[in-house]
């Protein structure tokens, strides 16, 4: 399998602070990795600099064998990110926010409207494109913003954390969708949290950071992993958290 | 049933009435006053009324109202250009917001009578001086407010859609517009109730034509009725502008929530 993102002795340092200390990591394409870690640990510098929104101190960080930060528009249409928080434009209805992607990849507006419609319907949305973000509630936001992220088709998805703010049962429900998406549309997808629950519900690997970001264990689950294999799994991320 | 019922004041009549109410009000204290004080003084409200329609009528004095208006016009679109520049260079660059930020506040330090002054020395063609002296009166906060707007962006709304790669243009039109578009109408409302009263200054010094200087003729020839007809022509032109400020902000913040209980 050929890796999609290679991180290569990566440091980052915000002045004498540093959030992540010669990290080396290779995802591969179509992989679905969580990266686990407690808060402060590096996971969002690290997702910033798969993004291209930062660079690296030192070491260098490829995604397609490209560098995101100083090949940025490169990456036009190639990197999809869901955030925390649903962070929709306000002054765009739903159906509008799902067609960003496409607008900045100059899609007809035809065709732009249908994908994005399609999106909508696809995450249950239907009935709801005109609406504007302050009419849904925050489980809809969250879908709108996957819908905005899955538009564009781009092979590589960054998630930071996407499901944190919701409620347990609005969050399940859309991670069982999201993950079912990922595998259906064969994305690499690298998906940020701080629930082992969650990592081990998603992740097909599951990356565990230590402060600051470097790794401290890197699981594979089985595909169909019984309940003691992932209590085991459980209890060792467990420990390295706790150390 | 009371919530069944349409409040008289949501219906079209009351919807007028409550906007003429102000104005009957502010009208039936002149006439009051007209009553009681020499006409010369407070001219009743008639005289005032038909003296503004005439000018209204007439295009030889309602160019007049027209060239003012232009004045006004011209000025702010150099201020909110001029500004909106600095505004830019002063969000992008440290080193420029530094050194024109000083500059800004010492310019909105000095008073729009001085500025009248300079440009009657610096200026020898009369509508330089004016639109000057709009231009760099209104030009420190047209800056100062646009930089407000460009600092008050949400940095999370900007890195979504950086994340897309747009272009500049598709950044500016798509997040950038959109965020600071209520600071600016904020400050097109603001200012172009200042430059309407500086624009009188500006015109009575050296103007053959338009509001200032019609103004300046009611006084010499001692007619309040025409120096408040002329007064009027100014103040109908600041309500007809908040008015269409008002229709494009209800049309562009369509998107806003509306909460049920006000401040």
């Amino acid at each position: 399998m050929s890796v999609e993102i290679h991180f290569d002795g990566v440091s980052k340092y915000f002045g004498d602070f540093c959030a992540v200390e010669n990290l080396t990591l290779d995802i591969t394409r179509g992989e679905m990795v969580a990266i686990l870690g407690k808060t402060g640990c590096g996971k969002s510098t690290m997702f910033n600099m798969v993004s291209g929104l930062q660079e690296p101190s030192s070491g260098s960080v490829r995604v397609q064998g490209r560098d995101p930060f100083r090949e940025f528009d490169w990456f036009r249409g190639k990197i999809a990110i869901v955030f925390q928080n649903d962070r929709l434009l306000p002054w765009r209805t739903a159906v509008q926010n799902v067609e960003l992607g496409l607008e900045m990849l100059d899609a007809p507006p035809a065709i732009r409207r249908e994908k994005a419609m399609g999106w909508l319907a696809q995450l249950g949305l239907k009935g709801h494109e005109n609406d504007y973000p302050h009419a849904l509630s925050g489980g809809m936001r969250q879908r709108v913003s996957i819908a905005r992220a899955f538009a564009t088709d781009a092979p590589i998805l960054l998630c930071d954390e996407p499901f944190s703010a919701l409620d347990e049962i609005t969050a399940n429900r859309l991670r069982d969708e999201f993950a079912a998406l990922v595998a259906e549309n064969g994305k690499t997808a690298v998906f940020i949290t701080h629930s082992i629950g969650e990592a081990l519900k998603i992740g097909r690997r599951i990356v565990v950071l230590r402060r600051p970001a470097r790794i401290a264990l890197d699981e594979m689950p089985p595909a169909n992993m019984s309940r003691d294999e992932a209590d085991a799994i459980r209890d060792r991320i467990q420990a390295v958290l706790s150390e | 049933m009371a919530a069944g019922k349409t409040k008289f004041t949501n219906t079209g009549i009351g919807k007028a009435l409550v906007v003429a109410l102000p104005f009957v009000v502010l009208a039936s204290i002149w006439e009051v006053a007209s009553w009681n004080v020499p006409k010369f003084l407070v001219p009743p409200v008639a005289d005032i009324f038909w003296r503004t329609l005439e000018i209204i009528i007439d295009f030889s004095l309602l160019r007049d109202v027209l060239a003012t208006a232009g004045r006004i016009m011209a000025g702010l679109v150099g201020a909110f250009v001029v500004g909106g520049l600095l505004a830019v260079a002063m969000q992008k660059s440290a080193i420029a917001d530094r050194f024109l930020g000083p500059v800004l506040n010492f310019f909105q330090g000095i008073p729009a009578l001085s500025w009248v002054v300079f440009a009657i020395i610096w200026f020898k063609h009369i509508e330089a001086r004016i639109l000057f002296i709009m231009v760099v009166t209104a030009l420190p906060a047209f800056a100062f407010q646009i930089l407000g707007a460009l600092r008050a962006m949400s940095k999370d709304l900007f890195e979504m859609v950086l994340s897309f790669r747009p272009s500049r243009m598709k950044m500016f039109r798509v997040m950038i517009l959109p965020s600071i578009l209520p600071e600016i109408l904020t400050s097109w409302r603001v200012n172009i109730g200042n430059a309407s009263r500086v624009v009188v200054v500006a015109e009575l010094v050296g103007a053959t034509g338009g509001v200032g200087y019609r103004l300046l003729e009611q006084q010499q020839k001692f007619d309040m009725a025409g120096a408040m007809a002329w007064t009027l022509q100014l103040v109908i032109f600041v309500l007809v502008t908040q008015q269409i400020i008002n229709l494009i902000e209800t049309w562009a913040f369509k998107y806003r929530a509306q909460s049920e209980r006000s401040l």
